[in-house]
């Protein structure tokens, strides 16, 4: 695509640039939150909880690159992952608060 | 990317191969090499002579040392030899000295227990440092090694779904036709150890995930330290009481161990305040007993009785599961075979980055076919492209030879080794930018050739430990490296052959290729 970088418009490399912010660093947050949240509620001994959720979490970070890429435009990839991660955000918050009064 | 699912995919794919490929190539080219960590030390160390194994032995031999040399010390490490290590390792703490944590270490004859005056090198353990830290300052190698990672193991998934007849094009393959034989070639080696590459990426995720996805860990215990206490089951160091006692004889302690663990080898021994009366001594059962790392394998004694005073708590499934993409990444369970077949299934992913990369630079190319020169930027890719693939092969042979020249006695010559192994990239960098794409790469395939067939000579002229030599011996470690490297240079040599002798393809091909990179096109989406 970029061969053809000579005729490409700016708004569409703004747009790939933004996409690409929106999945390496939103797609971390959104991978962090989820670690996050399974080690925090998962019914498990402490350290398991907290081994899964940094096992799982690369999975995550993976379908929020690849949504990032696939989804329709830029505002949606942020949307994508900023959604996700501000509610996640949330249970953890209450979870975090509710182990640590 | 209005297109469809599977062609913005296939431009992920694409494009993240491009920037991260050349990291990617260096990365997985020196993984490889570390599948045979010890046996390249040997090589670069051949003054450390192997024996017959005798643990008990050689554990009495190290305590003796220890005890007459590193008296006052507050921690020894005692490193066994096996099959493929020859040396004796011991490590000691120094409570007093500075720098480098205040550690000493020294590798002993496993026989007499005298300490081996090799020459300095890094050997093995460079490659298999730069694999993971790219000779950057902690922890910043270690994090782009892992999103390097990561990002292999996007472009899998990527190719997955671009390829997804995989199993259909698996049986495609069309020598001799330019690009189109590139692509068979990138996607059946791909597939053929595609559960590797997935386990191989994955796993070096695994491996630092707590360094780089941190968030988890610090939410629930606040800091890495509680974790790994619980994760690895560790207790705090023994507080020393300051009064003087005799050490039990490890080789009774040893026993012991046998006793509860029949057949165990043990991989290195931790002996924590020694000659005090906290003293206490850890054996830990060798990585390559096991699949995964276990963390129960290990017993505690207390120094000065000689009681068994624990042993490393079980695993859970979670941990289990961990430890097992751990173990399965480093290999250390492997055998011979299973080991060349790591080695293999190690070159084949270094292939499979390397024929993306050349496509993707072949496919560009082509539209320039009838123009003199390259438009700048894909003639900065095929400059990188040259450096990181042959200039990349051409550090590691002058490596090697800089072990063998470089007179023993230099002052930091392990550092000079390194020296001459960037100095041959930089220099092929170098090359690749005041020659024409076909000749830069002929050459230095050419040169990497010579400088790998040649080292088998160059190793029995300045060791007298030629093949000649090794093969009598059984030394296989030692012949194994030399019989790789004139493999390996063998195979430069024709693949610079190929470079050197073909009529420029390019232009005389140019209606052929230009149909097939029509269907590459049409396969790819971009």
């Amino acid at each position: 695509m970029k061969s053809k970088a000579a005729g490409l418009p700016l708004s569409y490399r703004l747009a790939v640039t933004s996409r690409s912010l929106a999945a390496l660093l939103g797609g971390y947050v959104l991978a962090s939150m989820t670690s996050v949240c399974i080690a925090l509620l998962a019914p498990m001994a402490q350290v398991d909880a907290a081994l899964t959720g940094l096992l799982s979490s690369f999975v995550f970070y993976l379908l929020a690159f690849i949504w990032c890429f696939a989804c329709r435009s830029a505002w949606r990839a942020w949307l994508g992952v900023l959604l996700p991660s501000l509610l996640l955000g949330m249970i953890n918050g209450l979870a975090y608060w509710m182990k640590n009064p | 990317m209005k297109e469809g699912f599977r062609q913005a995919m296939a431009w992920l794919h694409t494009w993240t191969g491009l920037i991260f490929g050349w990291l990617l190539f260096a990365i997985f080219l020196t993984g490889t090499l570390s599948y045979f960590k010890e046996e390249i030390s040997h090589w670069a160390q051949p003054e450390i002579r192997s024996h017959q194994l005798d643990p008990v032995t050689s554990l009495g031999l190290a305590q003796q040392y220890l005890q007459s040399n590193a008296g006052n010390a507050s921690s020894w490490f005692i490193r066994l030899p096996n099959e493929r290590e020859a040396a004796l390792s011991v490590n000691w703490r120094d409570p007093n000295a500075q720098g480098r944590r205040g550690f000493t270490s020294k590798a002993l004859d496993a026989h007499s227990g005298e300490p081996v005056e090799a020459r300095d090198s890094r050997g093995g353990e460079f490659f298999y440092r730069f694999h993971f830290q790219l000779e950057m300052p902690y922890p910043w190698g270690r994090w782009l090694s892992t999103l390097c990672a990561f990002i292999m193991l996007l472009g899998l998934v990527t190719g997955i779904i671009t390829h997804k007849k995989i199993f259909k094009e698996f049986f495609t393959f069309r020598p001799g036709k330019g690009q189109r034989s590139w692509l068979d070639g990138h996607n059946a080696i791909g597939v053929l150890v595609l559960p590797f590459h997935l386990m191989i990426s994955y796993s070096s995720l695994v491996l630092f995930m707590y360094m780089v996805m941190p968030a988890g860990i610090l939410a629930s215990y606040g800091d890495t330290g509680g974790y790994f206490n619980d994760l690895f089951g560790r207790d705090d160091p023994p507080a020393m009481t300051g009064v003087a006692a005799p050490m039990a004889p490890l080789p009774e302690l040893y026993a012991k161990v046998q006793t509860l663990a029949p057949g165990a080898r043990m991989g290195y021994i931790q002996i924590q305040n020694p000659g005090d009366s906290s003293a206490r001594v850890t054996f830990t059962q060798a990585a390559g007993d096991h699949v995964a790392y276990r963390r129960s394998a290990n017993w505690t004694f207390d120094g000065v009785s000689g009681e068994l005073l624990r042993q490393g708590a079980p695993e859970s499934a979670a941990m289990m599961t961990a430890f097992s993409f751990a173990g399965l990444h480093m290999g250390n369970f492997a055998g011979p075979w299973l080991r060349w077949l790591y080695f293999a299934f190690g070159i084949a992913g270094t292939a499979v980055i390397g024929t993306g990369l050349v496509m993707w630079l072949g496919k560009r190319q082509l539209k320039h076919a009838k123009s003199a020169s390259l438009p700048g930027e894909l003639r900065l890719v095929e400059v990188l492209n040259i450096a990181s693939m042959s200039g990349l092969l051409l550090g590691v042979a002058a490596f090697f030879w800089a072990n063998r020249l470089l007179p023993v006695g230099l002052q930091g010559r392990a550092d000079w080794e390194v020296k001459a192994f960037f100095l041959a990239w930089a220099v092929s960098l170098v090359h690749a930018v005041l020659r024409p794409g076909r000749k830069a790469w002929g050459e230095q395939l050419a040169l990497g050739a010579l400088a790998f067939a040649l080292l088998p000579l160059l190793n029995a002229l300045t060791t007298g430990q030629g093949l000649d030599q090794s093969i009598a011996a059984g030394d296989w470690a030692m012949a194994g490296f030399d019989l790789t490297a004139l493999g390996t240079g063998l195979f430069l040599g024709w693949v610079a052959n190929k470079m050197l002798r073909a009529p420029k393809p390019v232009a005389k091909r140019a209606p052929r290729t230009a149909k097939a990179s029509a269907e590459v096109v049409e396969v790819n989406g971009c």
